[in-house]
């Protein structure tokens, strides 16, 4: 395929602890078209975090990459140099964070860090200026020129996520990531930068790799849909089908407790009882069975492998073999 | 910038009235009358009043304390019991011998003390980092007079290598006075600064703004140097600040020990003697240095964290 941009082969990574061998993240397989928006859902500590610092290979120091590979424009990730992957980063591949009150400098002005970014560039550095009020403009921050001299503190949360963005796509990047990036704004906010996210994609033409737990947002915004549980994928497939028909249990009940599709007012909001496997010590067979009502016999000790269902949808479930063969 | 550097020149006056008008208070309740110290035992009563008036000392406290500000705010620290010269001479004259030593002190042992503590951080748990470790924490606990013996011993009349006593004359006689003084009471500061910055500095490293440095790709240096050490070095500046303080009382030591001209000394050698005049305005100029000193650590880590300015 001509238009991958990011290929996720087989990546398995481990986190070293004191109580052995943490699997953060277990076989996990997907890939991100050139232009296309592809969301990851999941609980917290589901690896979404893991992979995002693997793909950027900003992990911590305890962190071993088990097997797999992470190709981008069909060269390892994990093969390159430091000095190769550091050309890479904010060029090539930049991310927004989740936290826009922490994300930035804040000794250094709004300014000063959006022209330290173009460090690649060899442009003078009143271009480089023009260019950082330009974005910000194009992010919605009114009067860019003045506030290029502001620093972080003085500017609201929303405002610091869409300059975060602005910075994120200064370099016209291929691949956009975004972790979680509205989690930390309220409701109204959350659809400001949505929106503003699905302009500057349409304009800048990059992929991106959206993070969220918000099932409406990823809905909203995506593609195609990688649903992750406990470190590996369980299912993914196109935005439509995986909302519409589900194919693994614990994206049923993930949709089922999303406040936006209950369709009757509930006193209590629906959960999925039971916790996430410890990931030091997994149980044998499928990682959801204890908090899946529709277990089989198999469950307990087969690890049901991620299926093509149709084109595209793949899921990791042995209730989708039951169905095939009875 | 400015509405912050007025409010905080208005509380460092606040400061230094509270510590003279506690000072001048407390030197009085010291027992011992100075006028039958200064005369001696035989001295006739006419003799002691006539002393007492000259020195106010028959005026009730309140009053002297007021001609003691009234004094002040035109300039004049009193006149020194013995000699009969202005104590403000005498305190300026000590004043820059002690300026120099502290000074000096502060600045090695801080550029030390920054760059041991740097380097620790950039490589935590290693073995670097350990031996940084129990450097620093062998520095932070020997005692300044310890120390200062020591040197005097080792490098002053075994190896000869520096001047054992005085301050010198010239700059570069006075730059050779300077350095056992200064290695003894700044060498707890090395260690001290040393552990202050690893702390700090780690504590910056993990912040999310140093991973969003790094995820554009900036060049590891830039972000150490520039992204976390200007925030980390924000509590050691107040520090090095207060330490001003603390320096002025090693440089007592200091300053007996090496036979040294200076503030310490002079405030010692006045107490003893109950010269209230000069005890007070060295007390003044000491408080004062420190005020000056805990104000300007505060100016600076304004000028480098626009948070500061504006939290006030």
């Amino acid at each position: 395929m001509t238009d991958t941009l990011l290929e996720i082969d087989n990546l398995s990574v481990d986190y070293e602890t004191g109580r052995g061998d943490l699997q953060a993240l277990r076989d996990i397989t997907f890939n991100v078209n050139k232009g296309e928006i592809v969301g990851i859902v999941g609980e917290s500590g589901c690896g979404k975090s893991t992979l995002i610092s693997s793909i950027l290979r900003l992990t911590a120091p305890n962190t071993r990459f088990r097997e797999g590979e992470i190709r981008f424009k069909g060269q390892d990730l994990l093969q390159v140099s430091e000095r190769h992957m550091r050309d890479l980063r904010g060029a090539d591949i930049s991310i927004v964070f989740q936290d826009p009150m922490q994300t930035h400098n804040p000794v250094l002005t709004i300014g000063q860090q959006m022209l330290d970014i173009q460090h690649r560039s060899k442009q003078s550095k009143a271009d480089k200026r023009a260019h950082a009020t330009k974005m910000l403009g194009a992010v919605g921050i009114p009067d860019p020129e003045a506030r290029l001299k502001q620093y972080p503190h003085e500017f609201s949360g929303g405002m610091r996520q869409r300059i975060a963005i602005a910075m994120a796509l200064m370099s016209e990047p291929d691949l956009l990531i975004a972790d979680e990036p509205t989690t930390a704004l309220d409701a109204t906010l959350e659809v400001q930068i949505i929106e503003r996210l699905q302009e500057l994609q349409r304009e800048f033409h990059c992929a991106i790799l959206f993070i969220s737990h918000h099932l409406g947002v990823i809905a909203e915004l995506c593609d195609r849909v990688v649903v992750m549980y406990a470190g590996a994928v369980v299912e993914s497939g196109d935005v439509r089908e995986i909302f519409h028909d589900p194919k693994h249990p614990y994206t049923r009940r993930l949709i089922e407790c999303d406040p936006g599709h209950l369709k009757e007012r509930a006193r209590v909001l629906p959960t999925i009882p039971g916790e996430v496997p410890d990931l030091a010590n997994l149980p044998g067979g499928c990682i959801f069975r204890d908090r899946c009502d529709q277990a089989l016999a198999r469950c307990a000790t087969e690890v049901p492998p991620l299926d093509q269902l149709k084109e595209g949808h793949h899921a990791a479930c042995w209730l989708n073999h039951e169905e095939a063969t009875s | 910038m400015l509405k912050f550097a007025t409010r905080r020149f208005g509380l460092s006056l606040l400061i230094l009235f509270v510590a003279v008008t506690v000072m001048f208070l407390m030197i009085r309740a010291v027992p011992g009358d100075p006028v039958q110290i200064m005369l001696g035992p035989r001295a006739t009563p006419e003799l002691q009043a006539q002393l007492t008036a000259a020195l106010g000392l028959d005026q009730p406290i309140w009053k002297q304390l007021l001609i003691f500000y009234g004094n002040l705010l035109q300039g004049d620290l009193g006149t020194d019991v013995f000699s009969g010269r202005a104590v403000t001479d005498i305190v300026f004259q000590q004043l820059p011998y002690t300026l120099e030593l502290i000074f000096a002190s502060i600045l090695w042992s801080a550029t030390l003390g920054i760059a041991l503590g740097a380097y620790a951080a950039a490589h935590p748990n290693t073995l670097i980092d350990r031996i940084a470790a129990a450097i620093s924490v062998s520095f932070v606990a020997a005692p300044a007079f310890v120390v200062a013996l020591l040197a005097l011993l080792v490098f002053a009349v075994h190896l000869q290598w520096f001047p054992a006593i005085g301050a010198g004359d010239g700059f570069l006689d006075r730059l050779d006075h300077l350095v056992l003084p200064a290695f003894a009471i700044g060498l707890s500061w090395v260690g001290y600064i040393a552990r202050l910055v690893r702390a700090s500095m780690l504590e910056v490293m993990g912040e999310s703004h140093v991973r969003t440095a790094r995820a554009f790709g900036i060049a590891e240096r830039r972000v150490v140097m520039v992204y976390a050490l200007r925030i980390a070095i924000l509590p050691v500046v107040t520090v090095i600040g207060v330490g001003m303080g603390f320096l002025l009382s090693s440089a007592v030591f200091a300053e007996i020990v090496f036979a040294r001209p200076g503030l310490g000394k002079l405030v010692i050698d006045s107490i003893t003697t109950r010269n209230y005049p000069i005890v007070m305005g060295s007390v003044l100029i000491s408080t004062a240095l420190f005020v000056v000193s805990t104000a300007l650590a505060d100016l600076i880590n304004a000028l480098l964290d626009p948070r500061a300015r504006t939290s006030h």
